[in-house]
């Protein structure tokens, strides 16, 4: 376990000079910041407050500790499945849950545009559903996690094409203050 | 003064029958009872003139000046025949004035000589209690006589509504079809960029007039659908962070919710008779379709327990039967069930997805979106036959019937810029055109003609 969590820190740097490296484009693709939580912004932007000013246990530690698009695991079309690279993610998430127990989340559960409204809102509600459940299935307490469907109604990704249909197929990990 | 104030006047919304022969000018041929298609036949294209109603001894209302309202009415009554598809009209524009005793007396010679087809004339009167009387004629040119005429006594601001009143009187008299131009719709007005999208509440008439703006914006709001009634609309809104149905009464601007419940809810529909609610809920990720009392108190009916998404609906026009969609096959296709849950079966066949039915007004036909690649709205018969594919966009969604189920209306969204708009088009497929809409529109919602 010790082993595993100073690789993981190892990564973790590594990914982070990775993100601060890429600059805004990155920036460009998150989505935008839920209503009522400090979203996504300052972990990836380089011109924000240092690390050392990140507060324990808040959205940007969060962030930051579970890597870029950490926060987040990707679907194929239609599709509500989690796979390998999907539960590694949430390993991660759990892990950083694991050390602030008093911390709850919500799971958004997103579409793609290429589906219909009403659809599209059961197929949000699926996908952050699944991710809820596997984060159960490893150790969170369900009580922690709340889920919500956007449906189509919140792209990440502003395309019309597949790569961005591609990230747009998401179930996001948000912390809840 | 909201619209809708207006709607609760239309008790004095008095139809006035300007001699006998009139008498059977409100009640259009029924809707037909077979199961067959009915055809359009576009070639037959009729051109009507429209010129400007006589205005008598023009004097000043609330609306604008009678004489400005005679031209109006006969702008409003021009364009909703055109819009239609199945008229060709001028006028009033580029027409000559007619005097008062024209209106009852045509110069057939002279309109033949146009040509037109079918003339229509009429007055505005103001009454000595500030209402407007509207007279209404439609002539055969060719046959040098009189088809029908009508008569409407309307406070000034309702002015469109005589006008649309007329329009229906025509196009129902002239295509044997059920009156529509009479009725409003409610959709959702969007703006801002992509990510971004304000999604607001509104509503207009079917013509896209006296628009309104019903939420501010500040939650987003989906999926509206008008009662029967037009005392309310059913909707869903993210107001407390999660999505649920709300019913928003229009007269007190009050709203509350369809059902206490954890899950989140939508896809609302009412039944025709405005009594019951039909809805989505998820339960731990699984989505199914409940009904419930539109009073607001009663308990919810579970109406599926398929482990896939099951979701939308739409009724028949008696009620009995209830159309929805479910992916439980592996894909999102079109199913049949009673209104009571049982009996349920698959009707789309015809490869791709299929969402969105809606269940016609006449019976006869469930409109639906399909999804092979591009979205195109479609029509097929209730068993599933007879499919027939109407638009061809990058994605055209979410059908929605004129009250005489002959014309649909959908919202077309653009590759990229996500942009979208409320379309028109008939049973053809012809005649596709754009709403007016202050802002871009989309998840239209007709409701019924108005009383």
């Amino acid at each position: 376990m010790t082993k595993n969590t100073i690789k993981m820190a190892a990564l973790l740097l590594v990914s982070t000079a990775l993100v601060a490296g890429c600059g805004k484009k990155k920036v460009d693709n998150l989505p935008p910041a839920a209503e009522g939580t400090d979203y996504g912004q300052t972990s990836t932007d380089p011109n924000a407050a240092g690390a050392g000013q990140i507060m324990p246990g808040s959205q940007e530690d969060f962030l930051q500790q579970v890597g870029q698009f950490g926060d987040r695991i990707l679907f194929e079309t239609d599709r509500f499945n989690i796979d390998a690279e999907d539960q590694a993610i949430l390993q991660r998430q759990a892990q950083w849950l694991a050390q602030y127990p008093g911390t709850r989340i919500t799971v958004e559960g997103h579409a793609d545009e290429r589906g219909t409204r009403d659809y599209n809102l059961a197929l949000g509600e699926r996908r952050a559903n699944a991710a809820k459940n596997f984060l159960v299935s490893i150790g969170v307490d369900a009580g922690r996690i709340q889920t919500v469907s956007y449906g189509k109604e919140r792209p990440s990704a502003l395309g019309s094409d597949e790569q961005a249909w591609a990230q747009n197929r998401r179930a996001v990990t948000v912390t809840v203050r | 003064m909201s619209l809708f104030a207006r709607s609760r006047k239309l008790a004095s919304f008095l139809l006035l029958f300007l001699g006998a022969q009139a008498a059977t000018a409100q009640t259009p041929p029924p809707a037909s009872d077979e199961p067959e298609l009915v055809e359009f036949d576009t070639s037959k294209t009729r051109s009507i003139a429209v010129p400007a109603l006589v205005a008598p001894s023009p004097v000043d209302t609330p609306a604008g000046n009678s004489a400005a309202l005679g031209r109006q009415i006969a702008e409003v009554i021009s364009s909703n025949l055109r819009a239609s598809g199945v008229f060709e009209t001028q006028g009033p524009n580029g027409l000559r004035a007619i005097g008062l005793p024209e209106v009852t007396a045509p110069q057939f010679g002279y309109w033949k000589a146009r040509p037109v087809e079918q003339l229509v004339q009429g007055f505005v009167r103001v009454g000595g209690d500030g209402n407007l009387t509207v007279g209404c004629y439609l002539y055969d040119v060719g046959f040098g006589t009189e088809t029908t005429r009508l008569g409407f006594n309307v406070p000034p601001r309702d002015w469109r509504r005589a006008a649309h009143k007329c329009a229906d009187a025509i196009y129902s008299r002239l295509t044997g079809e059920l009156p529509f131009f009479d009725s409003r719709i409610a959709y959702i007005a969007e703006s801002g960029p992509k990510n971004k999208r304000i999604k607001r509440l509104a509503i207009m008439d079917s013509d896209g007039a006296n628009h309104r703006f019903i939420t501010n914006g500040q939650s987003t709001a989906l999926t509206p659908r008008f009662s029967p009634n037009y005392k309310s609309i059913l909707y869903l809104s993210y107001v407390d962070g999660n999505p649920r149905i709300y019913v928003y009464d229009i007269d007190t601007g009050r709203q509350r919710l369809i059902t206490q419940s954890n899950g989140p809810t939508f896809a609302p529909r009412w039944s025709p008779d405005g009594q019951t609610i039909l809805y989505s809920m998820a339960v731990s990720g699984n989505t199914d379709v409940y009904k419930i009392s539109a009073s607001g108190n009663g308990t919810p009916i579970k109406l599926t327990s398929s482990p896939g998404i099951d979701v939308g609906g739409s009724f028949s026009p008696d009620g009995r039967q209830i159309v929805f969609e479910s992916d439980r096959s592996g894909s999102q296709q079109i199913y049949v069930m009673n209104a009571d849950g049982s009996n349920q079966r698959r009707i789309s066949f015809g490869g791709g997805r299929y969402a969105t039915p809606e269940w016609s007004p006449r019976g006869d036909l469930i409109a639906f979106t399909r999804i092979a690649g591009d979205f195109r709205v479609g029509t097929m018969r209730p068993d599933g036959s007879g499919e027939r594919l109407l638009t061809n966009s990058w994605q055209d969604e979410a059908p929605t019937w004129a009250p005489n189920g002959r014309v649909i209306q959908f919202f077309r969204t653009a590759k990229g810029s996500g942009k979208t708009g409320i379309w028109q088009v008939d049973l053809t497929g012809s005649n596709e055109r754009q709403l007016p809409t202050p802002v871009d529109g989309s998840d239209p919602a007709w409701g019924p003609v108005l009383p």
